[in-house]
């Protein structure tokens, strides 16, 4: 994994509404609005309060979560998602 | 411009000008149960497309306070469709007082049922048949809600029926009152059909939005749950204005998706789904 540190915008950059399991997010810096699955949300909110490197991200993600089965591709995936919109950011 | 009137539509006041007397005279008789705007919010302008376009083949340019550089001018003939086209335009891009949505709305007992979906899926003339059965009509084509209460209010302006949709309601509506038919304009044969009096006269009082439709015509009889989030991208794409509105817009709307129930119906005829829709109404 890369040692590359990530951050998002700290949580009151956002509003955020669960919609029946999804989450519809307003991002205050773009105006834009993304609805994002678990565990978009929690991706952010962990890196919203420092930057990480992916596998501190893993970790922390099954700390705080208990998401067990979280795999490297997958979180891989969902942070690549997250950096293309431009919510998730290399520092 | 040579001849010009005064229109509210609920809480929108429009003053449309042209140079020609027919579309404003046309304008008049079909809204003349309407009150007049003392404000204008917006200006709606129909000149001639062209100076020669005021002798030869005339046709009027639809322009306004808000414009699009590739509106085509439409025949004098169809001067009512172009006023309509250009009202919505100035509500559709100029509009911040309330999250617009693109769809029709009726109320009864002081709440409202919203219908949204494709041109062509039966919302307006549901719409409007319900209009004549015990519902109040609130509009055809916005209906607004308020951020501050999320409550809905009307936009009843003169009901716009397409094709099939004219013969349906000539037959269903008789009393009801039609401007005249616009033959072959680009949306297909149009007939303004005016609001029922107590659309016009209730115009100013909201209701609390209570049940959600995404109507699909055409197909078997069937009712499907919408989810919140599936609502919540629905209508992000069906107004207007949302993206404008900020912050605004996405409270209103998450609020309006979480407390409001939402289905998608397929019918095949209109008694189908005004049987559909009072059934669902009442298993609220």
């Amino acid at each position: 994994m890369s040692a590359t540190r990530l951050r998002a915008p700290p949580a009151d950059a956002f509003l955020i509404c669960e919609l029946g399991g999804l989450f519809a997010l307003f991002h205050r810096p773009s105006g834009m609005t993304h609805l994002l699955a678990s565990p978009a949300p929690e991706l952010l909110e962990l890196l919203g309060e420092r930057a990480l490197t992916r596998h501190e991200l893993l970790a922390a993600l099954n700390a705080r979560y208990e998401v067990t089965d979280a795999a490297d591709d997958l979180l891989d995936a969902r942070l690549d998602e997250l950096i293309a919109v431009g919510l998730v950011h290399a520092v | 411009m040579r001849h010009a009137t005064s229109i509210r539509v609920g809480p929108i006041g429009f003053r449309i000008g042209s140079d020609f007397a027919a579309p404003i005279a046309a304008l008049r008789a079909l809204y003349a149960d309407y009150p007049k705007s003392t404000i204008a919010h917006f200006s709606v302008r129909l000149p001639a497309s062209a100076p020669w376009r005021w002798l030869i083949r005339p046709a009027v340019a639809i322009e306004g306070d808000y414009m699009l550089p590739d509106a085509a001018p439409l025949p004098l003939a169809q001067g009512l469709l172009a006023a309509e086209m250009a009202m919505n335009l100035q509500v559709a891009l100029g509009h911040r007082r309330h999250l617009l949505l693109h769809a029709s709305c009726v109320e009864r007992d002081g709440r409202a049922l919203l219908m949204t979906g494709e041109s062509g899926s039966g919302k307006s003339t549901l719409a409007a048949l319900l209009g004549t059965r015990g519902w109040r009509f609130m509009g055809d084509e916005f209906v607004l809600i308020a951020p501050e209460s999320g409550d809905a209010y009307a936009f009843p302006r003169a009901i716009s029926l397409k094709n099939q949709a004219i013969n349906v309601a000539e037959r269903a509506c008789p009393t009801e009152r039609f401007g005249p038919r616009l033959i072959a304009t680009p949306k297909g044969d149009i007939r303004h059909m005016v609001p029922p009096a107590d659309a016009i006269a209730r115009m100013d009082e909201p209701a609390r939005p209570a049940l959600l439709l995404f109507p699909t015509f055409g197909e078997q009889r069937d009712v499907r749950p919408v989810g919140a989030a599936e609502a919540f991208v629905r209508l992000t794409q069906a107004s207007t204005n949302y993206t404008a509105l900020g912050e605004r817009g996405f409270r209103t709307l998450t609020d309006l998706v979480e407390r409001v129930p939402a289905r998608a119906i397929d019918y095949p005829d209109s008694d189908s789904a005004i049987a559909l829709v009072e059934t669902l109404w009442r298993d609220l």
